[in-house]
């Protein structure tokens, strides 16, 4: 098999899994997980980063090959997401940005029409932009339209680990969406991540399920080959599903006897 | 939209009665379910719950590791003044009280700034008591002048204010209020508030809804355990978190479970809440409101914070002076309350670290936008 490239925002990856840098026991965690993953994404909460700080900044626990993906957690319009994309950019932290804008505090719900918005307005500054959105085919188009670089519907409620519930939806996405699918948030268990790159999903983000694990290392290693082997899935054209069993052609066969 | 009339309905209710007649089944059920109604809560916060605190405990670990991940929040509170003009019978900063009465200059603000943010401290909590003409309105605005430079992240508790004053301080860079209700039985509420501004039971209630209508990004309410009954307080608490939730989804709602603590003064606690209390209290509320911020502070000693780190708590104390100037000038000062945890952030960090949690310096960054000057 070639080699497996995806293609984002101008960088070639050869690795599906972004990984993320939230709630973690202790950040010196991370370049393990970084190696054990593969992962060469990995998003951080801008609100996170403190460059001056001398007790301890997420950003020195990330290997320098990965690329930063900054997001705009904690922003509830989508001028707030602008402003904190500006300022990651201000800060150093590149120019690819993850938006975030989540108004309901209750159920972190993406909202839709403000981060595309937000999309519209950083992408026409020169940003790789990736909307976390609902698995929503309006949506998903209006940040085509606004010049996303990919798209990223929720698996499940961020944080949850309640694996891949909006599977419907986000298979619509696959199919109709000409930019990258990005699975995000939900993700509990390296299986339902397998299944989403399967249905043709081109990643998926976890974080919450691997910082939470026991062993965040062994569960990054876990992810990190789900992924593999659902794209590799994916690649191979699995066969159709049937709900019983099939005969080679029991009602036309005799078309071909004789 | 007011909690008042939710809350008088609760006060005048026969709570005692409807905790008497909760059965272990109704806990079970309760504990049983993904989403909670009031009715659930009320079972968990039940006598009938005590025996499934261990069942409780592991469901409310489990939540709070999902939503929170294993974390907890440092912020330190800075005193910025103690004249007040309120006689709360349990306050060391009662007007009656004969101490020394002070309030912090920018030059002595700037001095306890520097020794806060030499710890490596970048959420602040600023305090004050209620004297309006002295600790005014302007002279918060002029305080976060000096405190924007080394904070990220400000929060006020101190008297309730209108909105359009919870407004201007947010512009000036406040993003959090802390306003606790002492107590939500009303009848009681009035003795212990014999006098001063704050003797306005429905004006303080109101307060924190004026915070998130002003635009404050954490609302924090709580009701100092022990005053009155804790199981009615600890239970009318949370229903004010849920109120807030519902009504203002873009607010981060928290609840602090603080507990009468020795001060200046002769006034003893109705109640005394013990660590068992505490801690059904604190698991009843992780399991009805998941993603509910729970504050506990320095009130409580070293070695119960640390046994209650995987049972719903999220942001604590460190670092901690009740007396005005107490970060940064030497002497004996008479602080509000004494605290049971005198460790320092250093000490709290490694202890954090020891039993396997992170300790979250800055959860915030200003919203500024670097092409317009100025804060959003």
């Amino acid at each position: 098999m070639n080699e497996d490239i995806f293609e984002i925002g101008g960088l070639k990856l050869t690795n599906r899994l972004f990984t993320g840098t939230g709630k973690y026991a202790d950040d010196a965690v991370i370049p393990g997980v970084c190696e054990a993953s593969g992962s060469q994404v990995i998003t951080v909460a801008l609100r996170r980063v403190d460059l001056e700080s001398d007790t301890g900044n997420v950003m020195d626990c990330i290997p320098k090959h990965m690329q930063l993906l900054p997001n705009t957690s904690g922003a509830r319009t989508a001028d707030e997401a602008v402003r904190i994309a500006r300022l990651a950019r201000a800060m150093g932290c590149g120019d690819w940005i993850k938006i975030e804008v989540i108004s309901d505090n209750k159920y972190l719900l993406p909202d839709g029409y403000e981060t595309a918005k937000a999309t519209e307005i950083l992408a026409k500054e020169g940003f790789v932009v990736l909307p976390y959105v609902n698995a929503d085919l309006y949506v998903a188009r209006a940040c085509v339209d606004a010049g996303a670089a990919a798209v990223m519907p929720l698996g499940a409620p961020i944080g949850t680990n309640r694996g891949l519930k909006t599977r419907e939806m986000v298979r619509i996405l696959i199919d109709e969406i000409d930019l990258p699918i990005i699975v995000d948030a939900g993700i509990g268990r390296p299986s339902e991540a397998c299944e989403a790159m399967e249905m043709g999903a081109d990643a998926c983000l976890v974080n919450t399920a691997i910082a939470t694990a026991s062993d965040p290392v062994m569960m990054a290693r876990a992810f990190g080959r789900a992924v593999k082997a659902g794209r590799e899935a994916y690649l191979s054209g699995p066969g159709a599903i049937h709900s019983h069993a099939v005969a080679s052609s029991p009602l036309t066969g005799f078309l071909s006897e004789g | 939209m007011s909690f008042y009339p939710i809350c008088a309905e609760y006060s005048a209710a026969p709570l005692d009665e409807r905790f008497a007649a909760i059965s272990g089944e109704d806990v079970r059920r309760a504990l049983a379910k993904t989403t909670l109604g009031a009715e659930d809560f009320f079972a968990l916060i039940s006598p009938a719950a005590t025996p499934f605190l261990e069942e409780m405990a592991q469901k409310a670990s489990q939540l709070t590791l999902q939503h929170f991940g294993r974390t907890i929040q440092l912020f330190t509170p800075l005193y910025l003044s103690n004249y007040c003009a309120n006689h709360c019978v349990y306050c060391g900063f009662n007007a009656l009280n004969d101490i020394p009465r002070t309030q912090l200059e920018p030059a002595q603000l700037e001095e306890e700034a520097k020794a806060i943010a030499a710890t490596g401290l970048k959420h602040l909590l600023i305090l004050t008591g209620e004297a309006r003409t002295k600790a005014s309105p302007e002279y918060l605005a002029s305080c976060m002048d000096v405190l924007r430079k080394y904070f990220p992240s400000v929060s006020i508790e101190i008297y309730a204010m209108e909105t359009d004053e919870y407004a201007a301080l947010v512009k000036s860079g406040v993003d959090g209020l802390t306003i606790y209700q002492e107590t939500y039985d009303e009848t009681l509420y009035a003795t212990l508030h014999p006098r001063g501004p704050k003797k306005d039971f429905r004006y303080r209630l109101d307060a924190p809804e004026r915070g998130c209508q002003a635009g404050m990004r954490v609302v924090n309410v709580g009701a100092l355990l022990g005053l009155g009954d804790w199981r009615r307080d600890a239970f009318i608490t949370g229903m004010h978190g849920a109120y807030l939730q519902d009504r203002y989804p873009n607010v981060d709602i928290s609840v602090s479970l603080p507990r009468m603590r020795p001060h200046a003064g002769e006034f003893q606690p109705q109640s005394i809440v013990s660590d068992r209390d505490m801690v059904q209290t604190m698991l009843a509320m992780r399991i009805f409101l998941p993603r509910l911020g729970i504050t506990v502070s320095t009130r409580e000693s070293a070695e119960f914070r640390e046994n209650i780190l995987p049972l719903g708590v999220t942001k604590m104390s460190a670092g901690v002076s009740t007396a005005v100037g107490g970060h940064s000038q030497d002497g004996d000062k008479v602080g509000q309350f004494d605290i049971s945890d005198e460790r320092s952030v250093a000490e709290m960090c490694a202890a954090l670290r020891e039993r396997g949690y992170q300790p979250v310096f800055k959860d915030w960054e200003p919203i500024t936008d670097p092409e317009h000057e100025g804060a959003a």
